[in-house]
């Protein structure tokens, strides 16, 4: 058992990247679920709006219109067409699937929003898998390339290691760059949650009916929750697919929708540093089952065989611990580590 | 499924899209092996020449995956049978022989899976294949979409139809579903995996134990012998494997209420967090699925491939009308016990209006049971249907969840009859989308949750739904 390796992995999962990408979305999911009430399960579909809004303009818009041919005779600059990515990305796309996701369901009971925002996330996966859009979306390959502009801007030595020799040089600016975000997002929350509208989606949240009779357009409300929250789930996604450079339609299966839920649930819905610290403890989790089962069953520890745990059943079972997780919790604990009972957004309204 | 003639092969991605290939391991011609100087021939164990390949097809995924239990008989020149041999697991098989020569190999059709057929019948048998001495000749039997000749089945008729088989299954899912949902209130998202545990109890029972112990649930039921239930014969053929998983799924569905959902009602669990406890069920079942059975998709030995039953304006294989008559009879039974029987009668009541029903002497919690029960075992029969006439593997369930939640918010969520309407419909239109030569069959998934969100937006009670169930 090589523990050095454990616990780097482990440390890794509580502070590196997949804890920012998840923080973020968590935090988008937490002002959906947590003050608003609405019950997002497209989260991954904003997370990929973010993703492919950057890598289709960045990846396939860019290349069309700088071909000098056709009716474009100008060309856009590489940190022109990465900012229009950005905009693009975060703001459009994520506005855009909103409205489509909200409008036929913002009225109804929570859950059809439940069942049309899972169905809506499938509807855009599959889409950007279909071999049909393949010049546009790169069908189940993905789009690269997209991700060079953000690496030129980094200070760090591509080839160092720092960090406690975490991480690359890219790496080290893609997590200065998302911790960043993700401070700047928990503050930006905090400060939302404590004005005038933030106090109405919690009177939403709370009870719907009175919100109305207070004459608050309670549609209009949630509407902007779900844009605004989508937005941070949008940043996350964005982030990701620089990450792993490059934007695949199966990295945003509705698993990933489900991760988010477990790193909301577990820090507390409700609270603004919750979804963050939930997000770390949640990767410190899953890092450390990952390389330790692992190196177990690499080095047939504690008795158990190839037979017993073979190396792709690892992930497997990883995914199993979060879906019982995400149940134990929801069932004996469902206001998190850090929610409180009164405020526990996972109440019936 | 009639894979020779036809449109029906496609629906869900479920669906193994028959791209092709058999790839051919470079033939070696140097593979000589170490006792090469034996230049015996003859009839000997150590023969050193053979004839072999690995057969393979795409799952939906693009991923190759081999096929297995496809059966090869090999002949010589003068039309001798000289052997025969299965493929493995991973799609490869080999059959050695005697003597170098020209031989010809067959395939046997009717063991390729579910949907397949040969790119190229006509050069089934392969002939001359020239095996010089000792090497290990590899031969190609490339699958692929046949192309259909003219017929006369009318497309639309035969979607419809397709479409209609498709919604039925979805609706026997679906009804557990919807009454689970309006006795209790709660959106079961572990409800899919009550269809893939039918339909891999029904594997587990009808192959596992019986053919091809390749795969082991647990490591239970080692009660079996010649791969027969104590030994008495029938007990591995899929109709009593069927029944088992039946049972098997009611006695799921009465233990999770018992000891999951009733105790998240008798603790005032809020019903927001029981759908997520769902979630986390879901996942966790999936995954185990997964972990057990792996990722292929996998087809009962029963019932594989018919030839079509031509109905002049569209085909249908027998088991593919087998399921529609069966489904039909079953769901007509269902409605008759909902509308007929005391406990029927007592659901459709839990279902409308919960308080009500109590302050009129009904157990609910009574009912509720029985509703879980009949739920589940209707699921688990469905999964079984759909394993018949698509394929199994580990997230069938979770992928026609999606397609049953659409089908019920069709028909009015909470409703047992708009259950069984809108899932019907939802499967007409999942097929009928793809009448338009344009649309990529692909998607004709998306094109059935894009109803969904329609639906919503313009009659959010369902079709058969009261305004007054929504919020």
């Amino acid at each position: 058992m090589d523990w050095g390796s454990i616990i780097e992995a482990t440390f890794r999962g509580l502070i590196g990247e997949q804890f920012i990408y998840f923080g973020l979305a968590a935090i988008g999911l937490n002002l959906h679920f947590g003050y608003t009430g609405l019950l997002n399960f497209g989260q991954a579909a904003f997370m990929a709006a973010g993703a492919y809004g950057l890598a289709i303009i960045v990846a396939t818009i860019g290349p069309m219109v700088n071909d000098d041919e056709g009716i474009f005779q100008w060309s856009i600059g590489e940190g022109w067409l990465f900012i229009i990515g950005l905009a693009f990305g975060v703001i459009i796309v994520p506005v855009v699937l909103a409205v489509l996701m909200g409008f036929p369901t913002l009225r109804l009971r929570a859950d059809y929003l439940a069942i049309v925002t899972i169905a809506v996330a499938e509807i855009i996966r599959i889409t950007l898998r279909s071999p049909q859009f393949d010049k546009v979306t790169g069908s189940s390959d993905g789009l690269t390339g997209f991700s060079g502009t953000f690496n030129d801007l980094s200070p760090f030595d591509r080839g160092g290691r720092y960090f406690f020799n975490l991480f690359s040089g890219n790496q080290m600016f893609l997590v200065l760059v998302g911790w960043t975000i993700l401070a700047l997002s928990a503050v930006l929350c905090w400060l939302i949650i404590r004005s005038p509208w933030g106090r109405v989606l919690k009177a939403i949240r709370e009870d719907e009916d009175a919100a109305r009779a207070l004459g608050k357009n309670v549609f209009n409300y949630k509407m902007q929750a779900l844009v605004l929250g989508g937005m941070f789930g949008a940043m996350g996604g964005m982030l990701r697919a620089i990450g792993f450079s490059n934007a695949q339609p199966d990295n945003f299966i509705t698993d990933v929708t489900f991760f988010v839920w477990v790193a909301l649930i577990l820090g507390g819905a409700g609270k603004v540093f919750a979804p963050v610290i939930g997000a770390a403890l949640l990767w410190a989790v899953l890092s450390f089952t990952d390389v330790f089962l692992r190196e177990v069953e690499r080095t047939d520890a504690l008795g158990i065989t190839d037979d017993v745990l073979s190396g792709p059943q690892v992930g497997q079972f990883r995914f199993m611990l979060m879906g019982l997780g995400l149940a134990l919790l929801a069932a004996f604990r469902p206001q998190g580590i850090f929610g409180n009972k009164e405020e526990m957004a996972l109440d019936d309204r | 499924m009639p894979s020779s003639k036809s449109a029906n092969g496609r629906f869900i991605g479920l669906r193994i899209v028959v791209a092709a290939l058999i790839t051919v391991f470079g033939v070696s011609a140097f593979g000589v092996s170490a006792n090469a100087q034996d230049d015996g021939g003859g009839g000997d164990a150590d023969s050193t020449e053979s004839i072999g390949g690995t057969i393979r097809a795409r799952d939906d995924a693009g991923d190759r995956i081999g096929l297995e239990a496809v059966s090869f008989t090999v002949f010589d020149e003068s039309g001798n049978e000289v052997g025969s041999g299965v493929s493995n697991a991973d799609g490869d098989w080999r059959v050695p022989l005697a003597s170098s020569g020209i031989y010809s190999v067959e395939l046997d059709v009717s063991t390729l899976g579910e949907g397949l057929s040969l790119r190229n019948p006509d050069s089934n048998p392969l002939t001359e294949i020239e095996v010089q001495p000792n090497t290990d000749k590899n031969v190609i039997f490339p699958l692929g979409d046949r192309q259909v000749a003219e017929d006369s089945t009318v497309k639309w008729i035969q979607l419809t139809v397709d479409g209609i088989k498709l919604g039925l299954i979805i609706a026997m899912c679906s009804i557990g579903l919807s009454l689970i949902f309006g006795t209790t209130g709660l959106t079961n998202f572990a409800h899919g995996e009550s269809v893939t545990f039918g339909a891999m109890i029904a594997f587990m029972f009808h192959m596992v134990y019986g053919a091809a112990a390749d795969f082991e649930f647990f490591g239970l039921f080692n009660v079996w012998s010649n791969g027969r239930l104590f030994g008495v014969p029938g007990t591995n053929s899929l109709i009593f494997a069927g029944l088992v998983a039946v049972i098997l799924s009611g006695i799921s569905g009465w233990l999770f209420n018992e000891f999951v959902w009733k105790r998240l009602r008798n603790r005032g669990a809020s019903l927001i967090s029981a759908l997520v406890v769902s979630i986390g069920l879901s996942i966790f079942f999936r995954y185990i699925f997964l972990f057990q059975f792996q990722g292929r998709a996998r087809f009962y030995r029963d019932f594989q491939i018919q030839s079509t039953i031509d109905f002049r304006f569209f085909t249908l294989a027998p088991k593919d009308l087998f399921i529609i008559v069966f489904s039909i009879a079953v769901l007509v039974c269902v409605g008759l016990a909902l509308q007929t029987t005391r406990a029927g009668k007592a659901m459709r009541a839990v279902a409308d209006n919960r308080d009500l029903a109590e302050s009129s002497g009904i157990d609910v919690e009574s009912v509720i049971k029985w509703v879980w029960i009949a739920g589940s075992a209707l699921a688990g029969l469905g999964g079984v249907l759909f394993g018949m006439t698509e394929n199994i593997n580990w997230e069938m369930g979770f992928r026609l969840l999606l397609l049953m939640f659409a089908g019920v918010t069709l028909g009015g969520l909470g409703t047992a009859y708009g259950a069984l309407f809108g899932s019907l419909l939802a499967g007409i239109f999942i097929q009928l989308i793809t009448w338009p030569e344009w649309f990529p069959s692909d998607m004709k998934n998306v094109g059935a949750l894009a109803a969904l969100v329609i639906i919503l937006l313009v009659r959010p009670q369902g079709l058969l739904g009261r305004s007054e169930r929504i919020g």
